[in-house]
């Protein structure tokens, strides 16, 4: 409310005529950068910032240039299309949470991630590892052991005792199994899948049976002493080896007994007797068993005889993690220090047929430890407490030298945790277990470009919403209007209505929601606020009229074909007419509102959708895949934009497609419908359709570049996409009004001063 | 004593040991390392230099023993050939020319009949590795000319080149480049690695090594780090694994001869030993004294040997124990102290490792000892400002050496210290007597020494820049502790705030000159009155001395503006003076010579003069191109003999110099190797070898009867004749095996030898025999003895004896007339 004050008082530019041959424009916006904990601000200032001279091309002085601008002195840069106002904020105060387990899947080239909150991410890595799916986690359930059986379903199991099997379809629990033997610390299925082996913490290792809808207890093998940490299959499934407390036992599969028991040094470098916990095994077909260990080593054993083969002291701390290539060519470990290790199978000499297992390169990607590993044919896939999950390409392995052989880091969710109340100028943060509802500042300074503007107002934190029950907030959204507030958990849905008074705000939930709206899977409202739109798990679409103190259904679209899969992604025209909402593996289906009744469909791109949004006026739909790659579907036509197919022939820039996380967020300037607003976690673009496109030649991002050039050299080398990478990293962006842009940013720094020391080590020359 | 021949000026011994990775024999008993032009064979047992293989003509760089036959050894050189050598007998075999500059030699054991060489092609840098077949031919110098590339662009140092297990390939690194070369596929795999500048690690390869069992070639690198290859039979496959301990440059690899374990070596001094390639298992052994520039490992597997910056080789047991210490002249370091000459040992004496003074025995080409002066830990690390010992001086007798250390990391901190070590005759050392913390306020520039035997108290004199000379003398320092004598500051003097330069005493020390820039002071040293001053020529006074023994009257001053200027010190006036721009002016101590070392542009000229007539007695134009460091005289254990006029004042004391590039150099009419004094000459491989079953067998049979043979005589009736009296024994032990006939021919000869032929040898005659013998060898212990007389008995006993006793050459007789007069006289004062 302040900014619209704010900017529509000032006086307006007054030296148009000279600015022409000044140099590049200044722009000038306000950005407020604000952090602080709880309702305690700091740093009060705000910078002005300059690099998204979106479209400022210096040639195009357009008519329409909205005069409204918030700089004192009259100081106006020619054709200054994008200027703006930004606000800085820092006070989204989201710290991910650690790794805990990963599991790659062969077939589908998928990779299962589950977090110590037991929340579950599924990554296509063919997909340029986007995060398609997601299971949010349960306050009482803790995920140890993460497994994919028979093909691609996917079974969890943890310190509550139960084994779960998850819907990757419909994106939800299936069911879940008592093991009967307390709580559970691992689990491997056997290498046909066909049947789970849970490792429980009183000394039983129990078959599961994968029955097509359920598992089955089949049977206990012979208990151990102490609890079973790790487990793995014979490749020809006979055996078991599992690693316990001071011990590694391999067990006969068909008798149940133990063949051979392993029994760790106990000598330990440390002054005092520790015990030797057993944190990983692998057994590989020739027999050999490797066992990762709380001392450091990796040691190779040879289970016929039960002889230690070979030691390989890594570490001073724990070795917690091994994963073994299908080849058996080569393994990868994971220690406390946050290293991993590479091992390869290596001849020993180029002719003869003796090899060995030598420790080839080190790691160092992570800072903690190093919780889980997994090995892909082509890469080494680690994850810890230090929340990042990197994918790190083995070179020999990739064919070409292409990014695909680049190291990927995935720190941030692929999905969107933040809504924006564009009008009251608030912001909601969706934290796994409560909701904020902030207040951006406010100022009433100018500066040039790249100021810090002082506040007038603080940001303000005006809401917390603590979810009620043991499952974490699975989707959340504020109204456009900012006073409906809607969130759900996997079982149930919440539904807001607040009451803003001067000062003070008062919410009350709206008690009578419909029963089919026990869970979301997304939630939208309209632009007017007056619709809410639920995609539910079961893929249907709801859509529900909203007026004070009642709700009313409206309409539930149903997939087509019986499909169940669920629809993620949903984008609604500002007119309010069309809906459009996207799964993950078919196309995009288009709504018709006002009849509600089904548009048609966009047709099926071979990447998941990874943001959609619908153009005001055009009714454009503008859909960005997980390859990079963008459309523009024109939904009154029930085509794709001429844009569009000259985008597709004359294809995007490679620097363009090396991106490596996906686009979460597109908006659009409701001044200029030639542009484009997206965003990623490292880069902020306008496309501006009416400039040429840039061909490979040309580089990506000059705006810097172009700033300093001559008018000339301007001209020629503008091209449609204006990138700023100076937010970083960008968890949200979207258009407050003309002038103002909301960046929500949250640094690294932060992130990692919130989490646990790392282990010490010493380091030379400190 | 061959007066005709040309005096020239050569190389004196300590030459760099270090050059080269030193070579096992394929007993570890022998350690062979190239020095200069020269191969040294050295003893691993006993660290003795058992051999030196001389024949290159230049700079030695490569050696191995020869894969067909590990008693002989391959030495390759820069003057264009490769020879063969029995390194037995000290022999060499065979001179392959080759005829273009070899940088270094490989032997790899799988090749019949080539052999490896690195060549310079026309291009600087541009060195390669080529084959070389050896041609089979029986004469002593054959041509090699069959030359095939095998790698192209390598780096000259062969620490850059592998042969790997069984020859089957060949590595050779250079830059950020490894190449692997196959023998059988014919095909060269390249690997490289990023220049890594940004992640602050330099992957520069400095050496490379091959495992002798496995396929695994271990490279060190500039930032420290040693990468362990494996798979580089493929382009892409190929992996590595990295460790990392050293925090500098790896100076270089060796694999252990199994394989089991890999050795390295770099600037910390410090050998790690990484045991089956894992990082975490490795061995240290520390404090090594300087950089290991190489290691070798002996084929037995039982030593390994490191050299070392400071020109040291170290024998390193198999359990990582230093087990012997071959030490040459130090040479890294700069010579602040000049050369001096211990007056006791008759050493050389100057600067050796960071903060020590070494003793070198010029006789035997060989370190002495050490002694610490600084005793502090030498940290190194290139940003260091380190103590460093600056000035050093004997007294005449020997009995005190004072040393001045000082350190000066900025302008204004300078921190001085003077220590004073006197000789401990029990421990036979010098023992640190007296320490004075800043002796003076600003650097110390001269010290010198008057302690003659009648004078009581040893008196020291130090001038420095702070304008003051001081005079320190011996007092009683006991207190209720102990009985001790310290030095304490007796004198302070100057003259009109000059900085005084140098001081120098009399010979008879009454007087003491001290130089104050242009002005000559003189005092007398009983009262440390000044008598009177000197000052003639624009130019501050460099060097100062007094002549000596008949030219004691004489003072001798060089200037800055190019003077060399002579007082006469009973007129107090200046008698000469000539124009000559000297850097080194030192007396001779047993002659009244002076030595002048000049420098021009066309290099250093040596002037040897009486300061009583201007005449110059000798005149030697250009000894070297380098300006002359120091020099030094040093007295001859065996007078020389020259007859011409110009070398005569070589006769009594020889003059060693050193120039800038740290080459110790001295004037000889015959190789300096022929100097070498006859305790070294007559060391065989056999005497400096440890106990054998063999030796026990044939050496103590030996030795009993040389002991008490007229016992034995008594107690036996039958002799049993010693090894070296049967001809057939003898001619088969002494002739060098290479020239022997086949062992099937000798045999019988040898056992009929052994025989003990019944009546030739009667019971009386033996005796006669012995004694002589044993007369023999009284002669040449016992030079008090009437040579002539001798031979006259001897020539009356040929009648009795068996061999007839040849008539001494003339030569000979002189040599044995020579070493009448060698001075002995030393010896008493024992």
């Amino acid at each position: 409310m302040a900014a619209a004050e704010r900017g529509a008082s000032r006086p307006t530019g007054d030296n148009r005529t000279s600015r022409r041959h000044r140099p590049p424009p200044l722009t000038l916006s306000a950005h407020f950068r604000l952090r602080g904990a709880n309702d305690c601000f700091r740093g009060q200032s705000a910078r002005t910032w300059c690099e998204v001279e979106a479209g400022w091309g210096g040639e195009r002085e357009s008519p329409e240039q909205p005069d409204r601008r918030p700089e004192a002195g009259g100081r106006r840069p020619a054709g200054g299309m994008g200027e703006f106002k930004v606000h800085r904020v820092r006070f989204f105060n989201y710290v991910p949470v650690g790794i805990r387990c990963v599991a790659y899947n062969h077939q589908s080239n998928r990779l299962a991630v589950s977090r110590v909150d037991s929340s579950i991410e599924i990554y296509n890595l063919a997909a340029n590892s986007f995060q398609e799916k997601f299971f949010p986690g349960y306050e009482s359930r803790s995920t140890e052991a993460l497994c994919w059986a028979k093909g691609q379903r996917l079974f969890s199991a943890g310190l509550s005792g139960d084994v779960i099997e998850y819907d990757l379809e419909q994106l939800s629990v299936k069911y879940s199994v008592d093991g009967f033997g307390g709580p559970i610390w691992s689990m491997a299925a056997d290498p046909s899948g066909s049947y789970l082996a849970i490792g429980c913490e009183d000394g039983s290792v129990k078959l599961f049976q994968v029955t097509p809808d359920k598992i089955q207890l089949e049977r206990t093998l012979e208990r151990q002493k102490g609890r079973v940490l790790s487990l793995s299959w014979h490749p020809s499934g006979t055996h078991i080896a599992a690693g316990s407390i001071d011990y590694v036992a391999v067990l006969d599969v068909q008798s149940g007994s133990t063949a051979q028991k392993m029994l760790m040094d106990k000598r330990h470098p440390g002054s005092q007797r520790r015990r030797c916990v057993v944190w990983g095994v692998a057994f590989l077909s020739d027999g050999t068993v490797v066992s990762t260990d709380s001392a450091g080593m990796v040691q190779f054993w040879d289970s016929e005889t039960g002889t230690l083969v070979q030691t390989h002291p890594l570490a001073s701390s724990d070795v917690l993690s091994i994963a073994v290539a299908e080849k058996e060519d080569s393994m990868v470990v994971g220690t406390a220090e946050g290293t991993i290790f590479h091992f390869q199978l290596i001849h020993s000499r180029s002719d003869g047929k003796q090899s060995q297992w030598v420790r080839t390169k080190p790691f160092q990607h992570h800072t903690h430890d190093v919780r889980s590993v997994a090995h892909s044919p082509t890469a080494l896939i680690s994850g810890g407490v230090d929340t990042h999950l990197v994918i790190r390409p083995l070179m020999e392995k990739v064919e070409v030298k292409s990014y695909d052989a680049a190291l990927r880091k995935v720190t941030f969710p692929h999905r969107r945790l933040i809504s924006c109340a564009k009008k009251m100028q608030l912001l909601l943060f969706q934290f796994p277990q409560r909701l904020e509802l902030w207040r951006l500042g406010a100022t009433d300074a100018a500066g040039k470009n790249e100021d810090i503007l002082p506040l007038s107002r603080n940001a303000e934190h005006l809401l917390q919403l603590k979810k009620k029950g043991p499952e974490n907030i699975c989707c959340s959204c504020i109204s456009p209007c900012g006073s409906w507030i809607a969130y759900s958990t996997a079982s149930r849905f919440y539904l807001y209505r607040m009451n803003y008074e001067n000062n003070s705000v008062s919410i009350k939930r709206v008690s009578k929601v419909p029963k089919f709206l026990n869970s979301a899977l997304q939630i939208l409202f309209s632009a007017d606020s007056t619709k809410l739109f639920v995609a539910s798990n079961q893929g249907s679409l709801h859509v529900v009229q909203l007026s004070e103190g009642t709700l009313k259904h409206l309409h539930t679209f149903h997939p087509q074909s019986g499909t169940l899969e669920a629809m993620p992604l949903l984008a609604v025209s500002p007119d309010g007419n069309w809906l459009a909402a996207a799964g993950m593996s078919n196309g995009v289906s288009i709504y018709d509102l006002k009849h509600l009744k089904p548009h048609g469909t966009v047709p099926a791109y071979n990447f998941p959708v990874t943001a959609l949004a619908i153009a005001p006026d055009t009714n454009n739909l503008v859909i960005a895949h997980a390859d990079q790659q963008i459309f523009e579907f024109s939904i009154p036509q029930k085509q794709y934009t001429d844009w569009s197919r000259k985008v597709q022939k004359h294809g995007l820039h490679y620097l363009w497609l090396e991106r490596d996380t996906p686009i979460t967020h597109i908006t659009f300037h409701p001044k200029r419908p030639t542009h484009i607003l997206l965003h990623d976690t490292y880069m902020f673009c306008i496309i501006d359709k009416s400039m040429p496109l840039p061909d490979d030649k040309t580089p990506l991002f000059n705006q810097l570049s172009l700033r300093e050039a001559s008018e000339n050299v301007r001209r020629r080398h503008a091209h449609a996409f204006k990138i700023s990478k100076k937010f970083q990293p960008l968890l949200f962006m979207d258009l407050l009004d003309e002038g103002t842009l909301v960046a929500v940013e949250r640094p690294l720094e932060d992130i990692i001063a919130q989490l646990p020391p790392p282990i010490k080590r010493k380091k030379f020359g400190t | 004593m061959v007066a005709e021949e040309n005096l020239r000026v050569v190389r004196s011994g300590g030459s760099k040991l270090n050059f080269r990775r030193a070579v096992f024999s394929a007993d570890s008993k022998y350690l062979f390392c190239v020095s200069g032009d020269f191969v040294k064979v050295y003893s691993t047992a006993t660290e003795e230099c058992v051999y030196v293989l001389q024949g290159h003509s230049n700079l030695v760089t490569g050696i191995q023993l020869n894969p067909q036959n590990h008693l002989q050894l391959y030495s390759c050189s820069l003057d264009g050939t490769i020879k063969l050598w029995d390194f037995i007998d000290g022999i060499l075999i065979k001179t392959f020319v080759v005829g273009c500059r070899l940088y270094a030699f490989f032997a790899p054991v799988h090749f019949e009949d080539s052999v490896f060489i690195i060549i310079n092609k026309e291009i600087p840098d541009g060195f390669q590795l080529a084959s070389l077949k050896l041609p089979k031919s029986p004469s002593q110098e054959v041509e090699a000319k069959e030359l095939s590339f095998v790698l192209d662009y390598i780096n000259q140092s062969p620490k850059c080149t592998a042969f790997g297990r069984e020859a089957q390939y060949v590595v050779a690194a250079r830059d950020l480049y490894l190449s692997v070369y196959f023998f059988k596929k014919k095909k060269t795999f390249r690997f490289s690695l990023p220049s890594g500048k940004k992640k602050n690690c330099n992957n520069i390869f400095t050496c490379v090594a091959c495992h002798p069992k496995e396929d695994c070639i271990a490279t060190g690198h500039q930032d420290g780090r040693i990468r362990l290859w494996r798979n580089f039979n493929d382009n892409k496959n190929y992996t590595y694994t990295s460790l990392h301990w050293h925090h500098d440059v790896v100076m270089d690899l060796a694999f252990s001869v199994e394989g089991t374990s890999l050795l390295s070596g770099g600037r910390e001094s410090v050998l790690v030993e990484w045991r089956g390639g894992i990082e975490k298992n490795k061995e240290f052994l520390p404090r090594l004294g300087g950089t290991i520039e190489h290691i070798s490992a002996s084929p037995g597997g039982d030593l390994f040997c490191t050299s070392h910056s400071d020109n040291k080789i170290m024998i390193i047991h198999r359990n990582l124990e230093v087990s012997a210490i071959i030490q040459g002249l130090v040479k890294d370091s700069v010579v602040n102290t000049g050369l001096m000459i211990d007056p006791r040992t008759k050493a050389l004496v100057m600067n050796g490792k960071p903060g020590h003074l070494q003793f070198y025995s010029l006789q035997n080409d060989k370190q002495l000892y050490n002694l610490d002066i600084v005793q502090q830990e030498y940290v190194n690390d290139p940003g260091l400002v380190h103590i460093e010992l600056m000035k050093a001086a004997f007294s005449s007798q020997g009995n005190w050496l004072a040393t001045v250390e000082q350190r000066q990391e900025k302008e204004a901190e300078l921190e001085l210290q003077m220590k004073l070590w006197e000789f401990n005759e029990q421990q036979q050392g010098f023992i640190l007597n007296t320490r004075i913390n800043m002796p003076h306020e600003d650097h110390v520039t001269a010290l010198c020494f008057s302690d003659t035997e009648n004078s009581e108290t040893p008196t020291l004199v130090t001038t420095s820049k702070d304008s003051h000379f001081k005079v320190w003398i011996l007092t009683d320092d006991s207190d209720i502790y102990k009985q001790a004598m310290g030095w304490t500051c007796d004198f302070v003097g100057s003259y009109h705030n000059y900085q005084a330069t140098n001081c120098c005493f009399s010979e008879d020390e009454s007087l003491l000159a001290v130089s104050f820039e242009e002005i000559i002071t003189l005092w007398d040293s009983a009262t440390w009155e000044l008598k009177c001053t000197f000052c003639h020529r624009p130019g501050k006074i460099k060097n100062l001395c007094f002549g000596r023994q008949t030219c004691s009257r004489y003072l001798l001053g060089t200037t800055e503006k190019s003077f060399l200027c002579c007082w006469n010190l009973l007129t107090c006036a200046l008698e000469w003076s000539v124009q000559l721009n000297v850097r080194v002016l030192e007396p001779d101590p047993t002659s009244d010579n002076i030595a002048a070392v000049s420098w021009s542009s066309g290099g250093s000229d040596l002037f040897v003069f009486k300061p009583s007539e201007p005449r110059p007695l000798c005149i030697q134009k250009s000894i070297c191109r380098e300006k002359v460091q120091c020099a030094v005289f040093v007295p001859r254990d065996v007078p020389e003999s020259f007859i011409s006029e110009d070398y005569q004042w070589l006769n009594k004391s020889q003059f060693y110099f050193l120039n800038e590039s740290q080459d110790l150099m001295t004037f000889s009419t015959k190789s300096p190797e022929e100097k070498l004094t006859s305790s070294s000459k007559q060391l065989i491989a056999e005497e400096s070898l440890p106990a054998t079953p063999f030796y026990f067998l044939m050496g103590k049979h030996r030795r009993q009867q040389e002991t008490n043979p007229n016992e034995m005589m008594e107690n036996e009736l039958i002799y049993h004749p010693s090894a070296e009296d049967i001809p057939a024994i003898s001619e088969l032990l002494q002739t060098p095996a290479h020239v022997l006939p086949s062992a099937s021919f000798l045999c019988s000869m040898f056992v009929n030898s052994l025989l003990i032929s019944k009546g030739t040898k009667s019971a009386e005659e033996i005796p006669d025999d012995i004694e002589m013998e044993s007369e023999k060898a009284a002669d040449d212990s016992d030079e008090e003895n009437d040579l002539s007389e001798k031979i006259h008995d001897e020539t009356n006993d040929t009648v009795t004896g068996d061999e007839i006793i040849p008539q001494l050459s003339k030569t000979q007789e002189k040599e044995l007339r020579k070493l009448r007069k060698v001075d002995y006289s030393w010896m008493c004062s024992l």
